[in-house]
């Protein structure tokens, strides 16, 4: 059984006066085979939070549990995991096989089975023909396959990644976020995954925790975490471009309660003769569809119009319908959906 | 943009040809001595063309037989500076490894104070110590002994640093992959940090092998028997000095031998150096 449990865990820097907490009590339960993506801002504790997970990074509080065995105080190696990093982290004057093959010779595996193991996972990520040559004869997708290599043959209860995609470009970055689906599918291990990109953590979680500033912020499935964002946090930094948060409203006869914060999403608000009026300040194109930011009042507002309609002129004033289904409200002092 | 007169090239190739001549005309010229007869060579003018007496002039500097001076031969005494050389070179880079690897790999009590007194070290090069090192040497009674010659000498300062800093630029996660494939600190130590070291060990080996056979002080003061001596203090005795005629021929044939051995050591180390250099590698 390889769950994660996930209890109360604090993370504090320093010590007495100076102590710094960062990952303020965190709880979730990850159940096995999951693929699990930790999303948010740069230093939202989300690496912190997966390196205590693979035991780099002390816990200073709560428990961890991977399989039912709570870890917090075994070393990295006797965790049964294994991790990717964002820079690959390769052994660079070993070749592909020896990379791949370093952990089990350090566990004394015999030669036949590390081989047999190797090839396998050479065989899954197509790197048969490289097992010979050096990191550094190698491209930055091409290394990035070797780590993941280096994690599968270890045959581990948990994957942990660590921002993996970063260091690549992104016409590469769409094609190893496939092939870490494929992978997911064919060997069904669970895995924790830390991204900044929400493009990343939509494509690739089957549930995913968005993290703010050392809290979890929402812990659900793509669809709820997009649709139903729980707070403000997570509404504007779920979808790109972000959600509209508009304070003082145009108009207040949408039902809300008094004083709150208004959501609409950029593509739910309709061009049209009727609603906001706002004027026009810049105009992205984006080929498949156009971006349209304004000025509603004192609020900015953005809104996505696809090629059916022809694009407005700077300056002009035209009017933002928003969709009366696709409203959400959230409380203007705490950011709490209502 | 590198101005490309001729006149310049000319000029510029002329300076080096004559710091090149400058350099190399005293080995030639110890060379040219050593293929003669002593009475050939304190003849004026010094011939400047090798002589015919290549082979005895150098059996006899290795074999011994020489009149005045030392009687050792400079075989043996070549031996003595060789494992000098060579003990104190693998010493320094093993001890160095180790403790460079100590101070940036791990938390220990006092740490920042050994730190600063391996710094201090590097003020107090052997000349200032040396009275202190004599007689703790003595009294050890190691006086005259390979131990006595090498061990003090053993421990540096720069290898330390110089090692603490290529560990710096070792990436924290190879660290952290390592421990991930559960590798101990020893293991990480042999299997990763070492092959990395490469460069840096066969660049000091260079320097330190050149440093222990250059010792010349220390060595004179704690070997009193001739056959400690080490070959760059068998060449300062074979000259007699004084009334005596001095066998130019040999002591010029011992130069030359003396200097052999830190050549080849170079030159076979270059190898290492420029693939080192070639081969970066991330």
């Amino acid at each position: 059984m390889a769950s994660i449990q996930l209890h109360n865990v604090i993370k504090t820097y320093g010590s007495g006066k100076h102590a710094l907490q960062v990952i303020h009590g965190i709880n979730a339960t990850i159940a096995d085979h999951e693929f699990i993506v930790i999303v948010g801002p740069s230093g939202c504790g989300k690496s912190t939070l997966l390196r205590m997970v693979a035991g780099l990074e002390e816990i200073s509080g709560g428990e961890i549990s991977i399989g039912g065995r709570v870890v917090n105080d075994l070393e990295p190696s006797e965790r049964d995991i294994a991790m990717v990093f964002q820079n690959y982290a390769l052994y660079p004057h070993m070749s592909v096989f020896d990379n791949m093959a370093y952990g089990l010779k350090i566990k004394k595996v015999p030669l036949a089975e590390i081989k047999a193991r190797v090839d396998k996972a050479a065989g899954i990520l197509e790197l048969g023909h490289l097992l010979d040559r050096k990191p550094r004869a190698l491209s930055g997708g091409q290394r990035q396959r070797v780590a993941m290599g280096r994690a599968i043959v270890r045959q581990p209860q948990v994957f942990l990644f660590d921002e993996p995609l970063s260091n690549l470009d992104a016409k590469l970055r769409v094609q190893t976020r496939l092939e870490i689906q494929k992978l997911h599918r064919e060997l069904s291990i669970t895995s924790l995954f830390v991204t900044h990109d929400q493009v990343e953590a939509m494509t690739l979680a089957q549930r995913m925790i968005v993290m703010n500033a050392g809290r979890v912020e929402q812990f659900g499935t793509p669809e709820e975490v997009y649709n139903r964002p729980a707070t403000t946090f997570v509404a504007s930094f779920m979808g790109s471009p972000p959600m509209n948060l508009l304070k003082h409203l145009p108009n207040a006869d949408f039902g809300g309660p008094a004083g709150a914060i208004l959501g609409i999403r950029p593509e739910h608000l309709q061009i049209s003769g009727t609603g906001w009026a706002m004027q026009v300040e810049a105009i992205e194109m984006l080929g498949a569809e156009r971006l349209v930011y304004g000025r509603l009042g004192v609020e900015a507002l953005i809104v996505r119009m696809d090629e059916s309609q022809p694009s407005p002129l700077l300056g002009a004033t035209i009017h933002a319908a928003p969709r009366t289904d696709r409203l959400h409200w959230f409380d203007s002092a705490s950011g709490q959906r209502l | 943009m590198v101005d490309r007169s001729r006149w310049l090239t000319i000029l510029s190739h002329t300076v080096m040809l004559l710091g090149v001549l400058m350099v190399a005309f005293p080995l030639y010229l110890a060379l040219i001595a050593s293929t003669h007869t002593a009475e050939a060579i304190v003849q004026v003018p010094m011939p400047l063309l090798p002589g015919s007496n290549m082979w005895e002039t150098y059996k006899a500097a290795l074999f011994g037989g020489g009149k005045l001076g030392s009687n050792t031969s400079v075989a043996h005494m070549m031996w003595v500076s060789f494992v000098t050389a060579i003990v104190i070179t693998v010493g320094k880079i093993l001890i160095s490894l180790l403790s460079a690897f100590a101070i940036v790999y791990f938390r220990f009590p006092f740490k920042m104070f050994f730190f600063w007194a391996i710094f201090v070290t590097l003020m107090l090069p052997v000349e200032v110590r040396i009275l202190p090192t004599y007689k703790v040497v003595a009294d050890l009674g190691m006086i005259n002994t390979y131990a006595g010659l090498t061990l003090p000498l053993i421990a540096s300062a720069t290898a330390t640093f110089l090692f603490r800093q290529f560990f710096l630029t070792v990436p924290d996660e190879l660290v952290e992959a390592a421990r991930m494939d559960g590798a101990g600190p020893m293991r990480f130590f042999k299997d990763i940090l070492l092959p990395l070291s490469k460069t840096s060990i066969a660049a000091l080996f260079v320097i330190q092998f050149i440093y222990g056979w250059n010792q010349y002080l220390w060595p004179l003061l704690m070997t009193t028997s001739e056959d400690m001596y080490p070959v760059v203090i068998g060449i300062k005795r074979m000259l007699a000095g004084g009334e005596a005629a001095n066998d130019w021929n040999i002591v010029m044939a011992t130069a030359i031998l003396a200097m052999l051995p830190p050549a080849l050591v170079v030159i076979l180390m270059q190898k290492w150096f420029v693939k080192g250099l070639v081969d970066t590698e991330k």
